[in-house]
């Protein structure tokens, strides 16, 4: 019997009205740009809930606004690919023609201005969104149109672009794995001839590992959850792309999302799964649409819904999930309380999703690109797939290039390939310091420029284990303001439940201010190595064991800059003090 | 009946039941693993805190998170493990504004309790001095939100009758702060509210009126170790050698003259004292400037303002140790309370737009002679390095002599349990 309060779907999977949360507060979001405290209220009564877990939902998402937005509400990528290419004067141009300052509305609560953390529009900064349609190259004229028009009662859906997909690199002179055609049906039609079991197989000969950045293998993954007992099983897609400088996933999910939904249907045969979620985020809203049409293309096709792709007893169909602005949201288990409609805090590890995930059932979390290869290993087979990378890397890799180089783009390279080679394909003429896999990667110098980058590599030297994201920095970039950069999104993005995170990006933050500021000796450099060891050993989830790690690797790679920016400390006192700066405030008041 | 496992914890082997929460297991086994946010055993485990951190088979986590499993190798005791947690303990305090002996919970308080059992005597972390609120407007509860860790447990524990949440964590990274629903918090019962005030580790819950003082030596933590693995400190007798006389010089920064009203108070030990050491600079003789090297430095009290600074730096200049006495040389302590907002709104508040001023003629005093005042209360360490540091407030007078004892002759001591304070 169905419960009441539960949203029952087509294939007989049935999910509880609460999971229904994000959506609702979105809905008030964009009619009336703020919510209220009636709104809160309301929705607690609903949900049969206290108002303040409500609340708690609320301000955890940065896109949900307890005041006014402004109706046209503008979001400026403040992430380092941005500030890089004119931040500040996006930001003055945005606050001259709209009147609105930066981090409020204008006196008629007619424009709202806001920065967010990447946008994933690296490959085309400056760029903004308004009213969540992508604005992308933008410069002082073009905002003084943009605002023009709007003011003249223009729909931001004429005015946004349409962001380009550039596809620089399709691993040399052969076709690649991921952008080859691609009709619907490719690859679920081969689920007739083969079973739950050869798909696992398939995916174990490959070595497919996960692609959102942690490479677990993913055969395991699925057989893990093909092992728990029949049963609701549910498939999480990850579309979250929080990782600042990836945008690997949104190009996945504009040239190819059949191959997404296809990966996604497979691993539901392969597990057993009747329910698939996909959770893509806020910032890619403009997405929705397109994706809301080509799941019901599918439906119509009875290649989802029930009895599907020509399986009899086979019923699974896919909802789609908006994120509403959080990082760690990107964590698979942060990801499953999201859709559940709470806060999004990740989960201790005393169940692993696969045991335990989504409304407590097992459950596969994976990511865009690692459900677009099983794709294709489906669609060509496992010996094409084999036939790219090298060995015990094979297959290739999507890498999202942007920074300081002249061809920023998606690049799908052969696994193997060398930072030199990557680098002298994208144009990046002066490169300096190279930030692999975002801010929670790490840092490369030209020392590493004849390094492979690959998952595992063959003769087990060194490698680059590559997430998908490239961000290039010349020598006219200031360390530490990249440093502090990051270390102000952690500090932000933080879920908040667990000490060494939470405080620990904070403090982190105020010694990379001491380095900025010539405050810091060669024992403020030991501490920052000894604190971040300690987040990365005692933090719960991922965003605290890797926030630091730039940092980390930054501090050896970069050794002579950071000597070049502390002093020894002084001998008498042992300590720096800037007496004249603690004192300048109370310097006001001389009369 | 439960299937029995087989584990070792830092070499011992342990027998347990299969599954059980590793905390409690080697709690049975009078292995001592701090932890704050574990209270009970619970399906899902809080996990927040971390303070529990071992390894397990070669891994770092928490052990609250850990079923027992056969074959399970865990270390605790290990020095480096020692330090990460005590430094988790100490991220507590710099994170939030902890004025123990302003404190209703303080000698109850599990925080305090652990800083004591891991011989937390100062911080290795940059105090950050946000400015958390006390929030009073629920009906029988207030939430003092400098003192809170975020430990989940009154989000977890503490429902209504018809089960909703009282408390929800809100906001996200480091802004998060524990919320009260003022409308579900006037639903609970006398009861249900002392015991919120129960579960939670620190003082951050406070029921009006159920906290009144209980005076020292009542409370959970004064005495003596709660810990069934506690190894109590000995007493050493006094040594007969003849001691060289050395030159101590003492000052009063930004700080109440409590810490040298409490070094009076080793009673007839002051003979000694006398004979013993020579006093340079100091309040206790009134010599205003240094007359020489000395052997040690007590410095009590921050910087407040650009004398206190000269005076730090004097003293770092002229003793070979130096030694912060009590919680303001140490981080700031109460006159840190202004660190919270900026310094011109204090001013404002004083001079300006106080009640009692009269507005034609109010100003912000301001003149050469007069010390300038800093933009924060810096500890002493941010200032100069400091070789020791002597917590409470005051710290007890023993706790200080020995120290002074042992510096400056080397005399071997211990510290008891409750001498070892904050309040
Ligand atoms: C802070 C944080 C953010 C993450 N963000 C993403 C993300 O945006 N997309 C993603 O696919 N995986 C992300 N992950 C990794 C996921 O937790 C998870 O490992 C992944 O979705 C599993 O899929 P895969 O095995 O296909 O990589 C993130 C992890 C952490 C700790
Ligand atoms: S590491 Fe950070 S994001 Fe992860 S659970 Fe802890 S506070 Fe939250
Ligand atoms: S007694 Fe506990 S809660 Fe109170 S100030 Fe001290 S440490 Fe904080
Ligand atoms: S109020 Fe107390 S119980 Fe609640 S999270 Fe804070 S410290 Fe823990």
């Amino acid at each position: 019997m169905v419960q009441q309060g539960t949203i029952l779907h087509n294939t007989g999977f049935a999910e509880p009205a609460r999971t229904r949360m994000l959506d609702r507060l979105w809905e008030i979001q964009n009619r009336q740009r703020f919510i209220s405290d009636t709104d809160i209220r309301r929705l607690a009564g609903e949900f049969s809930i206290s108002a303040i877990e409500v609340e708690g939902v609320v301000s955890f998402y940065h896109f949900f606004h307890r005041k006014h937005a402004g109706k046209f509400t503008i979001y400026v990528n403040d992430s380092m690919t941005s500030r890089i290419s004119g931040y500040d004067r996006i930001i003055r141009a945005f606050e001259r023609e709209t009147g609105a300052r930066h981090g409020t509305t204008d006196a008629t609560e007619t424009f709202g201005l806001y920065a967010t953390p990447c946008i994933g529009l690296c490959d085309q900064e400056p760029a903004a969104l308004i009213n969540f349609h992508p604005f992308t190259r933008l410069n002082a004229l073009r905002i003084r149109e943009i605002i023009a028009a709007l003011k003249k009662g223009a729909p931001v859906e004429t005015l946004c672009d349409e962001p380009a997909a550039p596809i620089r690199y399709t691993a040399g002179e052969r076709p690649g794995i991921f952008f080859t055609a691609f009709t619907p049906g490719d690859a679920v039609s081969k689920l007739k001839t083969n079973s739950p079991d050869t798909i696992i197989g398939a995916l174990k000969t490959t070595k497919l590992a996960g692609r959102g950045g942690a490479f677990y293998p993913t055969w395991m993954k699925w057989q893990a959850a093909a092992d728990q007992p029949t049963g609701n099983k549910v498939v999480i897609c990850n579309a979250d792309e929080g990782e600042p400088g990836t945008f690997k996933d949104r190009i996945l999910l504009q040239k190819v999302p059949e191959t997404v939904i296809e990966g996604m249907t497979a691993c539901a045969r392969a597990i057993g799964a009747n329910f698939g979620l996909i959770y893509l985020r806020a910032e890619y809203q403009w997405l929705q649409k397109p994706l809301l049409e080509l799941l019901e293309r599918y439906r119509n096709k009875k290649l989802l819904g029930r009895d599907c792709c020509g399986l009899k007893d086979f019923h699974f169909d896919i909802r789609l999930q908006i994120g509403a602005g959080s990082y760690v949201c990107g964590e698979e288990t942060a990801l499953i309380e999201s859709a559940e409609g709470k806060r999004g805090e990740p989960r201790t590890k005393w169940f692993f999703p696969v045991q335990r995930g989504y409304l407590q059932l097992p459950t596969v979390v994976n990511n865009v690109e690692t459900f677009s290869a099983a794709a294709r290993i489906l669609q060509h087979g496992v010996e094409n797939y084999q036939s790219y990378g090298i060995e015990r890397s094979s297959g290739t890799k999507l890498i999202s290039v942007s920074g300081d180089c002249r061809k920023p783009g998606i690049y799908e390279i052969n696994w193997g390939t060398t930072l030199r080679q990557l680098l002298s394909l994208c144009e990046a003429e002066h490169p300096w310091y190279i930030q692999e896999s975002g801010p929670s990667g790490t840092v490369l110098s030209l020392d590493d420029l004849d390094v492979p980058i690959a998952m595992f590599d063959s003769m087990l030297t060194q490698h680059i284990r590559c997430g998908g994201a490239l961000t290039i920095f010349s020598k006219n970039r200031d360390i530490i303001e990249i440093l502090l950069n990051y270390a102000d999104f952690y500090k932000k993005e933080s879920c908040g439940i667990c000490t060494p995170c939470r405080a620990g990006n904070f403090i982190v933050e105020r010694k990379l201010e001491r380095i900025r500021d010539g405050l810091a000796t060669n024992e403020d450099l030991d501490e920052l190595r000894q604190w971040g060891r300690l987040m990365r050993m005692t933090s719960r989830c991922g965003l605290g064991k890797t926030a630091t790690n730039s940092i980390e690797t930054a501090l050896k790679k970069f050794a002579y800059y950071f000597e070049s920016h502390t002093d020894p400390a002084d001998k008498r006192l042992n300590m720096k003090f800037d007496l004249e700066g603690a004192t300048a405030d109370y310097e006001a008041y001389k009369s | 009946m439960n299937k029995h496992v087989t584990l070792s914890i830092d070499g011992r082997t342990i027998l347990a039941d299969e599954g059980k929460n590793l905390v409690d297991v080697a709690a049975e086994n009078d292995i001592f693993i701090p932890s704050l946010c574990y209270f009970k055993n619970m399906d899902q485990p809080l996990g927040t805190c971390r303070t529990c951190t071992c390894k397990v088979n070669g891994r770092y986590g928490p052990a609250c998170t850990e079923k027992v499993r056969e074959g399970m190798v865990i270390e605790v005791g290990t020095e480096e493990l020692k330090d990460m947690r005590k430094a988790l303990v100490e991220m507590m305090f710099a994170e939030g504004n902890h004025i123990c002996p302003a404190c209703e919970k303080s000698g109850d308080c599990d925080l305090q309790h652990m800083g004591y059992e891991l011989g937390i005597s100062v911080s290795r972390f940059p105090h950050l001095f946000t400015d958390h609120k006390i929030d009073w407007q629920a009906r029988r509860m207030l939430l003092e939100h400098n003192r809170c860790i975020k430990c989940m447990r009154c989000v977890e524990e503490v429902r209504t009758d018809n089960g909703k949440r009282v408390f929800s964590y809100q906001n996200r990274g480091n802004d998060t702060l524990v919320g009260i629903d003022y409308e579900q918090e006037a639903l609970l019962s006398t009861e249900q509210a002392r015991e919120a005030m129960r579960i939670c580790p620190t003082g951050a819950i406070i029921v009006r009126g159920e906290s009144l003082g209980k005076p020292f030596g009542q409370r959970k933590f004064d005495m003596k170790s709660t810990r069934t693995d506690f190894i109590p400190q000995r007493a050493y007798a006094k040594s007969s050698e003849t001691k060289e006389k050395k030159r101590i010089a003492t000052t009063s920064l930004a700080g109440c003259f409590g810490c040298h009203m409490s070094m009076l108070d080793i009673d007839t030990e002051l003979l000694e004292l006398v004979e013993l050491v020579e006093f340079d600079k100091s309040p206790i003789n009134d010599i205003k400037k240094f007359s020489g090297r000395c052997d040690l430095g007590i410095i009590e009290g921050g910087c407040c303002n650009d004398e206190n600074i000269e005076t730090l730096r004097a003293f770092r200049e002229h003793c070979d140790i130096l030694v912060s006495v009590g919680e303001c040389a140490i981080w700031g302590g109460l006159p840190a309370m202004r660190n919270q907002l900026p310094l011109g709104e204090c001013l404002e508040e004083a001079y300006l737009n106080c009640s009692t001023n009269d507005a034609e003629t109010a100003l912000v005093p301001y003149h050469k002679e007069l010390p300038k005042l800093l933009n924060r209360v810096y500890a002493c360490r941010e200032v100069v390095k400091i070789d020791y540091n002597i917590p409470g407030c005051p710290p007890d007078a023993q706790h200080i002599w020995k120290a002074v004892k042992n510096l400056l002759w080397g005399e071997k001591f211990s510290i008891l349990y409750n001498e070892f304070k904050y309040d």
